[in-house]
């Protein structure tokens, strides 16, 4: 009880001052005028715009990554107090006084800044000397790209930070194997799968990472089991232990992101029209408002409104006017000459239809209401001109293979109404479960021809006013999202003369229910349509291809100053850029060279250093390998900033190879001296670069026409020379 | 023929058993409990056994190829139309009969075969091959036909004999011969004139003689071994002469050559010349014989299509000067460019082609709504353009003035005849690359701004300041904005015909892209001189026919709102291919793999899956494991493990692929597949007859159940055999029809 009377508690704190060091240089290097420029900086934009929604909590759907990287940025906007009222219109726009520049910018840059620690410890805990880690700390510290991109609000620097977090940890963690299960190992292992899951949450290009820690970790776990002195029971603790923490840890931290994002933003935004009618009915304001108590079961004499699911080119309702279909097409073909079916991308009261029981001819609600069931006979009547849906073996207009839907007109002509659907709910548990609003996804199977009622997505010329085409697809080949439908908007109608209910069309819907989407229906649906959304793929300015990188033969204007020809320009630091790409093209050599020489029982290198190049190897090259190599295969715009992980994992090769090289390749002490200030001379190169192409990375300095001319050390290299 | 190669094979299989890491292997360490396992199972192959077994597996090797050979002939002159792509590589091999000129995006040596087998049976190539549907009439198809049949069939003896090299088991290759008899996809994809089978010929041969000459391991450079090695070779090349698709057994290949190398690498009683040895014949065999045969099959092409035909345009001046009948065949034009010439503009970097215009605006939104310029593969009238002098606009041809050549640095206009625009360059982005400008066609009849105004320079000027046709390298540069005219090589989207970009380009850098040479010339005031064009030499011909397919290959994406087919459909046999016939009056045939061999497939990779892991991780814990169960493992683990690699190889890749895919895609990998299953069951029977004492009861496990596994898809074969075959009479939507039991899946439309 009281022992510390007896002995005192005593705190002994290892301190490394390299480390507290490097920190403090990190912190310098990024923060320094950290809200200057006050102007809005390339895709400062793009992630603007997010954070605005954040702040002002409306949902949005960013198809370019994962939440948890805009949500780190509206952290950022929150602690500054910032109300999201800012037009992110343009680059280079002034910054209003409301947004609080520094505190936005804090949060990449302190991560760009812890990097530079980060680099040193990694390296320690690869087993390399101090003097490693150091360069590669330093290396770190005057790379002028990681600069650029840490300084601004942009994500980069985020993602770059949790994947040497992920290594990191994931190192400390196998470092702590001979005292498993305690609360250190426990940590750095879980440390490791919230690392990688944050990486993920940022890009999905931090799947690349995860993916290389997890193959590390595998064939760590795989020499584990081959270990013969564990007990059956231990082993398998340790693979449990893993597999929660590698796999079941990130998933959960990755759905947690989610949870996070959809509660905070509950109100709805531009981008709901992607959305489906449920997901939409459960944001606050918007769909929800109009769908709020809307009856759920649709019966017969319900006036719904039917939208189609598939959303491509644009969500639209199903629609008619009084227009009929031109007597013959373009292409010589003729048409029934009956009213215009189409799709219309815009709410409209044309777009009412009711649906009728085919054996009565009321056209209100009796009551009770008789709910449609999966596999009903209905008839649909369109509201404001009383006819009905109807298809027939007529081509439809742009789709000749398949049939014209119409709302039928008697001609008095040998074409009877062909107007009976069965009504085909997809998304039921059961044979008889009941249409519903919203919730039901349904399939309008024509009864005469079996042909479904299906949104074809070409756009109609002038004679059908650029609306969608609707067809009847003869030969419907499973469920296509474009053949189902949901009723978005429904009320019972009452009133049964024609002039009531087109009033009645005309008025709102009322009544009052709430309906609720669970979280993992709308993370799924949120996260599908992420994947799946389709951005232009037009190409940029500054686009530049992934061969362009490794030579650094591009480069990206961010900012220029409105008046002087101060700016800034995310370009390397040709000296680091050019030896990494070096050290890693000597370090595989090296690494073939070995592998073949002990493959033939040769063994130069001692067993724990071979060992220690390897993880090294694996660690870094393949972490540049994974970062670099798939953007080959990538169909979309890329940018030299996609780089930069990759680029980070090739400075912490940097000082692993140069370490080798002086350790095992220089014979004499001699030849070591002369390495070391070959070595010294080279960072000395680096640091000048770094200094020459300050201005460009922090854009406070306005540079003569000359100079900036003389800083086109290349001529791909887009600097922008002011004419006057 | 068959028959003989196959004795073949099955004799030089028996002359070496101790191959390495099959069972055989394992056994020999423990004899006795060897011969106590052999005594177990009677009908597993011991070494150098009883004589009857040699000639079981005769007979069943004979047996199985008669089997395939029925199956694949039976019917195999319905329907009597052209069936699906038919029409393109019926198409094809006339083209080889009539010796035109084509282009297509695969490897030639498919369709040559084709053609040779359509040539040798008395076909005339005089069949149209327009459309699906069309009759053959009198037309000799059969011989087509019968040739990719024959290949076809032989898939089932090659996979019979390399599943019995990978187990050494009888049941397991008679399983995987059973399974791809009666699965009717590959059934269906061996009766019509297409590429696949053939494909699917060359990579089996090459698994089957990559397998044979693993076999050959422990006598090295014998004359099996090099038999066998040069064999994959030639197959490798067949394989990736057909499609690129062949790439992947060669990666598997590749992959299995490796692996041995370095086995033997590490082999330190091996020394390192005689690893040399070993390095140097894989790299004659594999990659040199290979790559001098794939180069031989495009020497052939060459060397047959000597006429002009449809696929002119997608290649170079200099190429088409090869084909007779071609403009540019013993051309006799013009010589050098003068003003008023009509000429036409073709790029000098491959698979651009011409310079063009239509009349079609640029959409809104795009640069300045004025008419599009873009670049044109085929030959087309658009392609002409009238070179005029910058201001004049009296008309060049008028015969009162004097003929005047263009010289480089000349300012001149290039107005398109058809629509009399001038091509025109500003300060807008070009639609796709957006740092470059746009360029368009501008002004009406000829008269426009100075926007049109461009100097004509001459690269290299070889043939002094004047323009020759032909070999002169010009270049445009824009007058005002000092841009350089240029293609990006990117398609443009559905505005713009999927025609390549045109853009003006501000880095003056000399790119090909840049570069024009003239073709056409029409000048009725000079004289037509016979002019001799450069002829390319073999390894240029060679490379632009490869530039141009890889353009092609990409170009086939998926149009927008189009229902495609994705690598995820197709092991669980999602949706089929419609052959021929679509109402209920026609000739149907369906291609769709038979699920019950399909479904089982899926079910034994999963099963491969666990049941390998569950030995790996019992070999890694050092679990000491029954010396029968040991060499079974083996099996499981090497020879599934190569078929589980060719599956794998053959199926992954696809979803990588951004071009349109098609169900059919799939068969390579559902061989291996099947071939897999085979050795699958036969493996984890024999371990659960290993786990029952009685030895009677044992071999009547294993057998019931090889037995049940060969009826069970016979069986299911007699059910879906209408697919392949051909129906008649209702869809199976409707209740009455025959198959509409057999409609297991909704998205199956037959």
């Amino acid at each position: 009880m009281v022992g510390f009377l007896q002995r005192p508690i005593v705190v002994t704190a290892d301190v490394n001052l390299n480390v507290v060091a490097l920190t403090a240089a990190g912190l310098l290097s990024r923060l320094w005028r950290l809200a200057y420029p006050r102007a809005v900086v390339f895709d400062e934009v793009y992630y603007g715009q997010y954070l605005s929604f954040y702040m002002k909590r409306v949902f949005f759907l960013d198809g370019s990554g994962p939440p948890f990287g805009h949500m780190l940025l509206a952290l950022g906007g929150y602690l500054g107090g910032f109300d999201g009222n800012f037009l992110w219109n343009r680059i280079g726009a002034e910054y209003s006084s409301n947004v609080p520049v520094w505190s936005l910018r804090l949060l990449p840059a302190l991560a760009g800044a812890l990097s530079v620690p980060m680099a040193y410890q990694i390296l320690w805990e690869l087993r390399f000397s101090h003097c490693a880690a150091m360069g590669a700390a330093l290396l770190m510290l005057i790379e002028n790209a990681l600069v650029t991109q840490a300084r601004l609000m942009l994500l980069e620097s985020l993602l770059i930070f949790f994947n040497l977090l992920a290594v990191l940890s994931y190192l400390k963690f196998s470092n702590a194997q001979h005292r498993p299960f305690s609360p250190g190992w426990w940590l750095w292992l879980t440390l490791t799968g919230v690392a990688c899951s944050c990486a993920v949450g940022i890009k999905y290009m931090g799947v690349f990472t995860y993916l290389l820690v997890l193959a590390v970790a595998t064939v760590h776990t795989w020499q584990l089991v081959g270990d013969r002195a564990l007990s059956h029971v231990c082993v398998l603790g340790h693979v449990v232990a893993r597999a929660v923490a590698l796999l079941v840890i990130p998933a959960a931290t990755y759905l947690l992101f989610f949870y996070v994002h959809l509660t905070l933003l509950c109100r709805s935004g531009p981008h709901d029209q992607i959305m489906s009618s449920a997901f939409q009915a459960s944001l606050e304001g918007g769909l929800a408002r109009i769908t709020q108590g809307q009856p759920l079961e649709v019966a017969f004499g319900s006036q719904v409104t039917l939208k189609s699911a598939s959303g491509k080119p644009v969500p639209c309702w199903l629609h008619s006017h009084p227009s009929t279909y031109p007597l013959s097409y373009e292409d010589g073909r003729g048409s029934s000459h009956q009213q215009q079916v189409t799709c219309y991308p815009f709410k409209d009261v044309n777009n009412w239809w009711i649906v009728k029981d085919p054996g009565r001819h009321q056209l209100e609600v009796s009551s009770p209401p008789r709910p449609v069931r999966h596999g009903d006979v209905v008839q649909l009547v369109h509201g404001m001109t009383s006819r009905r849906l109807n298809t027939h073996d007529v081509a439809a207009p742009l789709n000749p293979h398949a049939q014209e839907v119409s709302c039928y007109i008697d001609y008095n002509i040998s074409m009877p109404a062909q107007s009976l659907w069965r009504l085909n709910i997809v998304n039921r548990e059961s044979d008889a479960e009941i249409w519903k609003t919203i919730l039901s996804e349904v399939r309008l199977v024509h009864l005469n021809t079996s042909a479904v009622l299906k949104l074809s997505g070409a756009h109609l010329p002038d004679w059908g006013f650029r609306q969608l085409e609707v067809v009847g697809e003869k030969l419907s080949r499973g469920s296509h999202e474009s053949t189902v439908w949901t009723v978005e908007e429904h009320r019972y109608g009452r009133s049964q003369e024609q002039k009531e209910r087109e009033l009645e069309l005309h008025s709102p819907t009322h009544a009052d229910i709430s309906r609720n989407l669970s979280f993992m229906a709308r993370f799924s649906e949120l996260q599908w349509r992420m994947l799946t959304v389709r951005s232009d793929d037009s190409e940029h300015k500054y686009s530049s291809t992934p061969l362009d990188w490794v030579t650094l033969d591009t480069s990206i204007a961010y900012w220029l100053h409105p008046r002087t020809s101060a700016q800034i320009h995310l370009l390397g630091n040709v000296v680091i850029w050019a030896s990494a790409g070096l050290a890693t093209a000597l370090y595989a050599l090296l690494f073939c060279w070995y592998l073949l020489r002990r493959r033939r029982h040769v063994c130069e290198l001692p067993e724990d250093s071979w060992l220690r190049w390897v993880l090294a190897g694996a660690l870094c090259a393949g972490g540049w390998a994974v970062n670099y190599l798939p953007f080959f295969l990538m169909e979309k715009t890329l940018f030299l900033y996609h780089y930069l992980p990759a680029l980070t994992f090739q400075i912490l090769l940097l000082p692993v190879v140069l370490q080798h090289i002086s350790e095992h390749l220089c014979r004499s002490q001699l030849h070591r001296s002369l390495f070391g200030a070959l070595v010294v001379a080279w960072y000395s190169a680096a640091c000048y670069v770094f200094h020459v192409l300050r201005p460009l990375t922090y854009g406070d300095t306005s540079l003569s026409p000359s100079d900036l001319q003389a800083l086109r050390w290349k001529e791909s290299w887009d600097i922008l020379i002011r004419k006057h | 023929m068959p028959s003989a190669v196959c004795g073949g094979l099955a004799g030089s299989e028996l002359r070496h058993r101790r191959g390495r890491g099959g069972p055989q292997a394992a056994r020999a360490a423990v004899p006795e409990e060897a011969a106590e396992a052999a005594a177990q199972n009677p009908k597993r192959p011991a070494p150098g056994s009883r004589p009857s077994e040699a000639a079981c597996r005769w007979v069943l090797l004979a047996l199985v190829t008669l089997l395939a050979f029925a199956t694949r002939f039976h019917r195999l002159d319905q329907p009597p139309h052209v069936c699906w792509d038919e029409t393109h590589f019926g198409k094809m091999g006339s083209y080889y009969i009539n010796r035109t000129f084509f282009f297509d995006v695969h490897p030639p040596l498919g369709k040559m075969l084709i053609g040779l087998a359509g040539y040798l049976s008395g076909y005339d190539g005089t069949f149209m091959f327009q459309k699906p549907g069309d009759r053959y009439e009198h037309h000799n198809y059969m011989g087509m036909r019968g040739f990719c049949a024959f290949l076809g069939s032989l898939l089932i003896p090659f996979a019979y004999l390399t599943v019995l090299e990978l187990s050494k088991s009888l049941p397991a290759a008679l399983l995987s011969a059973a399974l791809l008899t009666f699965d009717t996809g590959c059934l269906t994809l061996s009766q019509y004139i297409l590429l696949d089978p053939i494909l699917m010929f060359f990579i089996m041969a090459a698994m089957l003689s990559m397998v044979k000459y693993n076999s050959c391991a422990d006598r090295p450079f014998s004359a099996p071994w090099w038999f066998w090695l040069s064999l994959t070779g030639i197959n490798l090349a067949g394989a990736i002469g057909v499609k690129f698709v062949g790439l992947f057994i060669i990666l598997h290949v590749g992959w299995n050559t490796v692996s041995d190398l370095w086995r033997l690498f590490g082999d330190l009683s091996l020394s390192l010349v005689t690893v040399g040895k070993h390095l140097t014949a894989c790299i004659l065999c594999l990659i040199v014989l290979p790559l001098a045969l794939y180069t031989a099959i495009y020497a052939v092409h060459f060397a047959v299509l000597n006429h002009s035909g449809p696929g002119d345009g997608f290649f170079s001046s200099a190429f088409q000067a090869r084909l007779s009948g071609n403009t540019l065949h013993n051309a006799s034009v013009p010589e050098y460019l003068a003003f008023g010439s009509v000429i036409t503009v073709k790029n000098l970097r491959m698979a651009i082609g011409y310079l063009h215009s239509h009349r079609h605006l640029y959409p809104e939104g795009i640069g300045a709504r004025q008419q599009q310029v873009t670049t044109y593969l085929h030959k087309d009238y658009n392609n002409l353009w009238i070179i005029k002098k910058q201001n004049t606009d009296s008309d060049p041809l008028d015969p009162s003035f004097p003929v005047e050549f263009v010289q480089h640095g000349d300012i001149i206009r290039l107005e398109h005849k058809e629509t009399s625009r001038n091509l025109h360059s500003h300060y807008h982005e070009a639609p796709l690359t957006r740092k470059h400008y746009q360029v368009t066609g501008y002004g009406i009849n000829g008269t426009g701004d100075s926007n049109d105004f461009w100097r004509i320079e001459v690269i290299n000027r070889k043939f002094g300041n004047r323009i020759k046709v032909l070999r002169s390298r010009i270049r445009f540069i824009h007058l005002v904005t000092g841009c350089v005219l240029g293609s990006s090589g990117k398609a443009l989207p559905k505005w713009g015909w999927e025609q390549l970009e045109v853009t003006c380009s501000p880095y003056l850098k000399e790119t090909l892209s840049s570069i024009w040479n003239v073709e056409d010339h029409i000048n009725p005031k000079l004289p037509n001189i016979s002019l001799d064009v450069l002829q390319p030499s073999f390894p240029e011909i060679l490379l632009e026919s490869h530039m141009v397919m890889i353009r092609g290959n990409n170009g086939l994406k998926p149009k927008d709102n189009e229902f495609t087919s994705k690598p995820w459909h197709w092991p669980i046999n999602y949706q089929g291919l419609r052959f021929s016939g679509v109402n209920d009056t026609d000739f149907r045939v369906y291609l769709l793999g038979n699920p019950v061999v399909w479904w089982l497939n899926l079910l034994s990779i999963a099963l491969y899956l666990l049941s390998g892991s569950i030995i790996a991780v019992a070999v890694q814990r050092g679990v000491h494991l029954p010396a029968e169960v040991e060499g079974l493992s083996q099996v499981l683990l090497q020879g599934g493990g190569q078929l589980f690699l060719g599956w794998a190889l053959h199926y992954f890749p696809f979803f990588l692929m951004g071009r349109v895919l098609y169900f059919h895609h799939y068969f390579p990998a559902m061989l291996f597949s099947s071939m897999l299953t085979g050795i699958l069951w036969d493996t984890l029977l024999r371990l659960c007859a290993c786990g029952l004492a009685a030895s009677s009861l044992a071999s009547g496990v294993h057998m019931g159940g090889v037995l049940s596994l060969l009826l069970g898809t016979a069986y299911s074969f007699y059910l879906f055999h209408p697919l392949a075959y051909g129906m008649v009479g209702p869809l199976a939507q409707d209740p009455r029809s025959p198959m509409a039991g057999l409609r297991w899946l909704e998205s199956w439309d037959f």
